[in-house]
């Protein structure tokens, strides 16, 4: 079982952990069991990649974790969605294309200061008001080296916040000639909000697990040349990934395309 | 004034009955551990220790006893004693996921036992503060085909996990590997059935009262080491989990499944809904016939009182009254290609049409053609103060808007008879594996035998075993 007031405490403690006890590496993890991010990713690196077999794409360009503190996930209704990813992170953030080491400044909502002095994190009261900072955040080109992407594990491994965190993810699906009548399949955890070339084309709202093929996008077509593909995906405690691919009219995976980042 | 009696005695019966909707007592419990039957009682325990106790399978109140406090325990027999399982943690308790698993044995599980005496904890899983998986939530499956003994735990928090414990210690088998087996569910459990391993699983937000959206999938596979597939081939590696139970009702947030065997052909699944409206919105035990179809498990439903046709499986016919069948005055009406006259609708027959035919008193019942006529349309209503099983209370069967009662009598008869309460009138009603009921009396006269309602032939009913092979022991309930 996970109890909803347990799981704020968890919040708490990992990010005191994030912030004060950075636990040292033993042999692919750390002695809290974290492992190292290689046992998920790998950075993207030479020509154009096809998805996998069964589809999934594993080329990302992940964007370091936005601060956005949830205490829970049930909160992530449609129209919370909607204001949140509506609001504008950073600049072009549904257009621009980043290289791999570029950085965004962003405001980002942090998460109050847990409290030490009874020597383990009490919970923030209601009065605590959240703060606002600057954030400088960067992109990864990473392939993942699983049918999903371990948003979670991106944020652990790089040493970041991983819980109450906006993360946004990019990737481009370069087609030799039109592809119609095909659909996004994703799934994520949590909630997402998907965009193929600039056009909306998938949420997934609640307290989400992440299931293949869990949502597909209306009928669309992959055209010729470059397409991009970004999601924003929202969580606040529990781990975070999600997984994609494109599938045809008959709900088959396709993958007569290649994937870049670029 | 025979109006006003008939109205003050009609009073008195429905003040006497109740919507069969949940267990009773106090039954509140989260994350209940498989149903034990232990020296006559049933037990269940929960998270944070204790458990219930019934003695009825449908009253149940506090009284369990598990010590270790924690969460989300199992329990299986192993020969004569029993094995418990449970997290001594809390899937985030302390603030990580450094999880334990240990098991501990009891001769018996009445606490008030000279027997009663649990062994100490032995550890068998753990997981560290964050590696991708929270070992919490145990779910014990004794392999029926080879007697190996297996463990499942894991939780929200990435990989479900098995491993193997000796059946004999309860300890994890020397060298054993954990096995992934699926992600991101809760209280996983396991279970074998015709030839299948199925990983049960919880999905949604757990904690929530009546936004709570647990429930429980399941996945199949041919090895208990999976790979467990749903229903659309989907890996429970990458989410996937064919629905069991959701909310229902006024119920919601389903977790924690556990399986329970009476015998061949009746099965039973207990877990939680995190919120029963009608039991001051407490988390409460849930007790759901199990059902499979096509190797899938099903959940049943709690019979609700209502008016049925009692149906035979053995022809379809339907049980009913012996006595006169009563034309309808609406005779064959054959129509012309320029008939113009309005289409109304036709009065059903009532019981003022018939009753008057009828005998008085004891009544003999069989099976006949299903003509929806008052003769074969049987109310069946749960009986408070009455007792109950796994899953119900007994229910009096009546034919609709009279006292004439289903009643089981010597020599392996059935009859209507005026409803007095008496045992042979009420009825243990319980959804077979294959969506069938059987319909069993508390008691029958002149003998301990444990007996159902057959069909003795195709029109002709009586009591007999209950075989669920034949067709003759099954029933089905049609509220049409």
């Amino acid at each position: 079982m996970k109890l909803l007031n347990l799981k704020i405490t968890v919040v708490i403690v990992c990010l005191a952990f994030a912030a004060n006890a950075q636990p040292k590496s033993n042999g692919g993890k750390t002695s809290l069991g974290t492992p190292d991010i290689s046992n998920y990713f790998e950075p993207s690196s030479g020509d154009d990649v096809k998805p996998a077999d069964d589809g999934f794409i594993k080329r990302w360009l992940l964007l370091e974790p936005i601060s956005k503190p949830n205490r829970t996930n049930a909160v992530f209704t449609d129209s919370y969605l909607r204001e949140v990813f509506g609001k504008e992170y950073f600049p072009n953030q549904l257009s621009v294309l980043p290289k791999n080491g570029d950085k965004v400044k962003v405001l980002a909502e942090m998460q109050p200061p847990a409290d030490m002095r009874a020597g383990r994190p009490t919970m923030p009261t209601p009065e605590q008001k959240p703060i606002f900072k600057n954030q400088t955040l960067q992109w990864h080109a990473f392939d993942s080296k699983l049918y999903n992407v371990k948003l979670y594990r991106f944020a652990t491994g790089l040493n970041k916040q991983h819980y109450g965190v906006i993360f946004w993810a990019v990737t481009v699906i370069n087609c030799d000639a039109d592809i119609e009548n095909v659909r996004l399949s994703a799934g994520s955890n949590s909630a997402s909000m998907w965009w193929l070339n600039g056009e909306e084309v998938l949420l997934m709202s609640g307290d989400r697990r992440m299931v293949a093929d869990d949502c597909a996008s209306p009928l669309t077509t992959l055209k010729k040349g470059k397409n991009i593909l970004r999601v924003a995906v929202i969580n606040g405690p529990g781990m975070s990934d999600f997984c994609a691919r494109f599938v045809d009219i008959d709900g088959k995976p396709i993958n007569n395309f290649s994937i870049s980042n670029k | 004034m025979k109006n006003s009696i008939i109205a003050i005695f009609a009073a008195l019966l429905a003040a006497n009955t109740q919507n069969a909707v949940a267990q009773i007592g106090r039954p509140f419990i989260h994350d209940p551990s498989t149903i034990m039957l232990c020296d006559g009682k049933y037990y269940t325990f929960g998270t944070g220790g204790g458990g219930l106790i019934s003695e009825d399978g449908w009253t149940w109140n506090g009284g369990a006893v598990r010590p270790g406090g924690g969460a989300a325990p199992d329990a299986i027999k192993i020969g004569d004693r029993y094995l418990i399982a449970y997290s001594t943690t809390g899937g985030g308790l302390g603030g990580g996921h450094a999880g334990k698993v240990v098991t501990m044995w009891n001769k018996t599980l009445d606490p008030n036992s000279p027997d009663f005496k649990f062994t100490e904890p032995i550890e068998v899983a753990e997981s560290l503060f964050d590696e991708d998986c929270d070992a919490i939530d145990a779910g014990l499956l004794l392999d029926p085909t080879d007697g190996r003994l297996w463990l499942s735990y894991g939780t929200y928090f990435g990989f479900i996990r098995l491993v193997e414990l000796d059946p004999k210690t309860g300890k994890r088998v020397e060298g054993n590997e954990s096995v992934n087996i699926a992600i991101d569910c809760e209280a996983t459990d396991l279970m074998y059935h015709n030839g299948w391993y199925y990983l049960l699983g919880t999905h949604g937000t757990c904690c929530d009262g009546s936004n709570s959206t647990y429930n429980i999938v399941v996945g199949r596979s041919r090895k208990v080491t999976g790979p467990y597939l749903d229903n659309m081939g989907r890996d429970m590696l990458q989410g996937g989990g064919k629905m069991l139970i959701a909310a229902r009702h006024r119920t919601m947030g389903a977790g924690h499944f556990g399986r329970y065997i009476e015998e061949e052909g009746v099965e039973k699944m207990s877990f939680h809904f995190e919120a029963d409206l009608d039991q001051g919105g407490f988390s409460t035990l849930a007790i759901r016939p199990l059902m499979w179809k096509n190797d899938w498990p099903v959940a049943g439903d709690l019979l609700q009182d209502g008016v049925y046709e009692i149906e035979s499986e053995r022809r379809g016919y339907a049980l009913e009254l012996a006595v006169d069948f009563v034309r309808m005055q609406q005779r064959m009406r054959w129509f012309r290609a320029n008939d113009t006259t309005p289409i109304t609708s036709v009065a059903s027959q009532t019981l003022d049409d018939v009753k008057a035919v009828w005998p008085e008193g004891k009544t003999s019942v069989r099976a006949g053609d299903y003509m929806t006529r008052p003769h074969q349309k049987w109310s069946i209503e749960a009986v408070a103060g009455k007792g109950g099983f796994l899953g119900g209370a007994y229910c009096k069967i009546v034919i609709e808007g009279t006292n004439r009662a289903l009643t089981a009598s010597a020599n392996r008869e059935v009859a209507a008879d005026e409803y007095t309460g008496a045992d042979a009138q009420l009825w243990r009603i319980e959804q077979l594996t294959d969506g069938t009921y059987r319909l069993m009396p508390k008691s029958v006269p002149d003998t301990d035998e444990k007996l159902v309602l057959i069909s003795t032939g195709d029109s002709t009913v009586g009591l007999g075993k209950f075989d669920m092979e034949s067709d003759n022991s099954k029933w089905n309930l049609r509220n049409w």
